[in-house]
């Protein structure tokens, strides 16, 4: 069996008194790709949030290998740094280019030189197929060029892990594909991954797991098979049946 | 006569460039450390600044050079045109504290949020991902504040330094010519501010981000 690269035990979050994750655990193994599903308002981008402390939860453990990261005094930038974050609105650093997007995080942060963050860089926007839009400003990018340079910038960090946050509800249909096929190549390449998205065709081709989430709980989980074929819960059943039927008709219109 | 009441005017250009000099960089960068203060710095800083903030754009700038000219000049022994050009700065300071919080407060939290997500200390996002997008947004109203300082140096006169005005008021009485005295000294002022408008027209330009306006 792969290792484990993070172990979530009991994790809860309120928001105003209200419990928007309820005792939360999930385990992701190495090079697994995690898919989390639900209705909006779940706590699903929070679940992520608390993964790079972004949040900070108010009880249960994170730990991410041998280490908790939820534990007081931790270096919050460092654990950050090696888990890579993908966002619903790209969240590119506007005033750079392309390259400069992927290479900040390299050069601030890593205190890699910049001769070597921009080779790196380069690289990194080679894999998700921009090497030509390096020099780009992402005001001149397409989303699905955008996302792909934010994944590039998240890689050029060496991720133990990426999250995606819904990555390419904020597109256009015809821009999903490419998002997607580069996050299938991630994941065939054995990143590790956990991805908020109702991609259900992404899902089924590349998630090892699939996590339905509702009103802050884990409602079941299982494999894509055990998962569209036989849910236990009917609840789930009746979701994914939902989305489903939704992403078949965002097929037809194409 | 025109040359020399002209010229006598005109010796007191190296006055006023110096306190704008002076009063210009003090008042950036107190400014703009004030706005950080007041948008990073937690609610006790935030609120400290904020009253400040009010308290200095509440009182006339001829009013409050007075008083600041008096607190500084008491405390320390300093020229009046140091310390004419430093109340300048402070007074100025509020109002790029405003121009500066307005610009990045434009700048969604989201941009902070992925600085940090790739592992950036919030004193590292600020420095490398917000400010040099909150400064380019803060560039107009920047520019606007520019001409008030250069305006603003005539203030000094009241303080008897000898600067471009304060020199226009002696040939006008001297000469009976008050016309061509505040002539001449209205003309230098415009000259400097529209000088002044026009080279941060070209920063501003320059510093222009491809493709930013497509995305607004």
């Amino acid at each position: 069996m792969n290792k484990t690269i993070i172990n979530i035990k009991g994790l809860s979050k309120l928001y105003g008194g209200k419990e928007v994750l309820k005792s939360i655990s999930l385990t992701v193994n190495e090079g697994d790709t995690v898919v989390l599903i639900g209705p909006s308002g779940t706590g699903k981008s929070t679940l992520l949030r608390c993964i790079n402390l972004l949040t900070r939860p108010d009880g249960g453990e994170i730990w991410l290998e041998d280490q908790e990261i939820t534990q007081q005094g931790i270096d919050e930038e460092n654990v950050r740094a090696h888990i890579g974050m993908v966002f619903q609105d790209f969240l590119l650093f506007n005033h750079l280019s392309a390259l400069g997007n992927v290479m900040i995080g390299l050069t601030k942060v890593l205190k890699t030189p910049k001769d070597v963050a921009r080779e790196r860089a380069y690289r990194e926007l080679e894999y998700v197929g921009l090497s030509e839009h390096a020099d780009k400003y992402p005001g001149q990018l397409s989303g699905g060029q955008k996302q792909r340079v934010a994944i590039a910038r998240a890689l050029a960090m060496d991720p133990r892990v990426m999250l995606f946050d819904e990555p390419t509800s904020a597109l256009d249909p015809e821009l999903i594909g490419e998002v997607l096929e580069t996050m299938k190549r991630l994941a065939n390449e054995g990143m590790t991954m956990v991805c908020v998205t109702h991609e259900m065709g992404f899902a089924r081709e590349v998630a090892d797991k699939i996590v339905f989430m509702e009103n802050g709980v884990i409602v079941e989980e299982g494999s894509p098979e055990k998962m569209f074929n036989e849910a236990k819960i009917p609840r789930t059943r009746e979701f994914l049946w939902k989305i489903t039927e939704l992403y078949g008709h965002k097929k037809e219109k194409e | 006569m025109l040359l020399d009441i002209a010229t006598y005017i005109l010796l007191g250009a190296e006055v006023t460039l110096s306190v704008i000099v002076i009063a210009l960089p003090i008042g950036f960068f107190l400014g703009l450390s004030l706005s950080l203060l007041r948008v990073y710095g937690g609610k006790g800083l935030s609120t400290i600044v904020a009253g400040y903030s009010t308290v200095m754009r509440g009182i006339p700038p001829i009013v409050m050079l007075f008083v600041l000219y008096f607190v500084i000049a008491g405390a320390i022994n300093i020229s009046p045109l140091w310390a004419g050009a430093i109340s300048l700065a402070v007074i100025s300071s509020a109002y790029q504290l405003e121009i500066f919080r307005g610009a990045l407060q434009s700048i969604s939290g989201g941009q902070m949020m992925a600085a940090q997500a790739i592992g950036m200390h919030r004193s590292q996002a600020i420095l490398h991902v917000i400010l040099p997008q909150a400064l380019r947004v803060a560039i107009p109203s920047w520019s606007n504040e520019v001409a008030i300082i250069i305006k603003d140096s005539s203030l000094v006169y009241a303080l008897g330094v000898p600067e471009i005005l304060r020199r226009a008021q002696f040939m006008s009485a001297s000469t009976y010519q008050p016309f061509l005295a505040y002539g001449i000294a209205a003309l230098f002022y415009f000259i400097l501010t529209f000088g002044a408008g026009r080279l941060l027209d070209l920063i501003e330009k320059r510093m222009n981000i491809p493709g930013a306006a497509l995305e607004r």
